[in-house]
């Protein structure tokens, strides 16, 4: 599945796009989160407020007990603050 | 319609192709948003957005209050990109017969997309870059709308 990340979690994790593959077991969006911290440093730092991260699956706002199998695109981002 | 662009738009321009042909509206809102500079604080503001989710997102808003009010018509216009303080952000017209559902339109599709549109404004100045923080009051303005407009 491809990942995309925005706004400061993209310029924390260092990087805005990739291609991933959790294992079986990451059946969440909070356990992806928790898989993604455990990669390294900068994914640790970049989630390190992960009560404050939202998720989309498949460019719709899901919550972080929302399922991700058979999702093509996930993507993480602080709260919006457009308009 | 929902536009999500770098360019600025015209309000005049927008509300006159809004209305063209056709003499059965009423009443139309806009509201404007814009960059303050916050007292010197703020040089510079880029909105980064979710491109494909934006629109959506923008779209699903709009349909939301048209299941929600008598429209006849409405526009969202959202800037994306590098603004300087003064320039517009964002562009909200409704239109109905009469002046209560555009106005409370207006007011709940600005309420909503500021919780639910994935854009995100970093403002720049002396004092350094800073990721704008979502306000709850924003978070707290939407969800009363959706309660008072579910009853």
């Amino acid at each position: 599945m491809r990942v995309l990340y925005f706004a400061w979690v993209k310029e924390k994790a260092g990087i805005a796009a990739e291609e991933i593959d959790p294992p079986s077991g990451v059946t969440t969006i909070a356990e992806l989160i928790d898989w993604l911290k455990a990669r390294g440093p900068e994914f640790a730092n970049a989630f390190a407020r992960s009560e404050v991260i939202r998720a989309a699956i498949d460019r719709t706002h899901v919550r972080a007990d929302a399922k991700i199998a058979g999702a093509r695109e996930i993507a993480f981002f602080p709260p919006v603050s457009g308009g | 319609m929902i536009r999500v662009q770098c360019e600025d738009f015209d309000i005049g321009a927008e509300i006159a192709a809004l209305k063209a042909n056709r003499s059965d509206i009423g009443a139309i809102v806009s509201f404007v948003g814009a960059v303050r500079d916050q007292h010197g604080a703020v040089a510079e503001m880029t909105l980064e957005h979710y491109p494909g989710m934006t629109e959506s997102e923008l779209t699903r808003i709009e349909a939301e209050a048209h299941a929600r009010w008598p429209l006849q018509a409405s526009l969202i216009v959202h800037r994306t990109g590098t603004l300087q303080p003064g320039d517009n952000i964002v562009l909200v017209v409704t239109a109905s017969e009469h002046r209560d559902a555009a106005f409370d339109a207006a007011k709940f599709l600005m309420d909503y997309l500021k919780t639910a549109a994935p854009l995100w404004k970093r403002e720049s100045g002396p004092g350094g870059t800073r990721w704008v923080e979502a306000e709850a009051k924003d978070d707290s303005a939407a969800s009363r709308l959706q309660k008072r407009a579910a009853k």
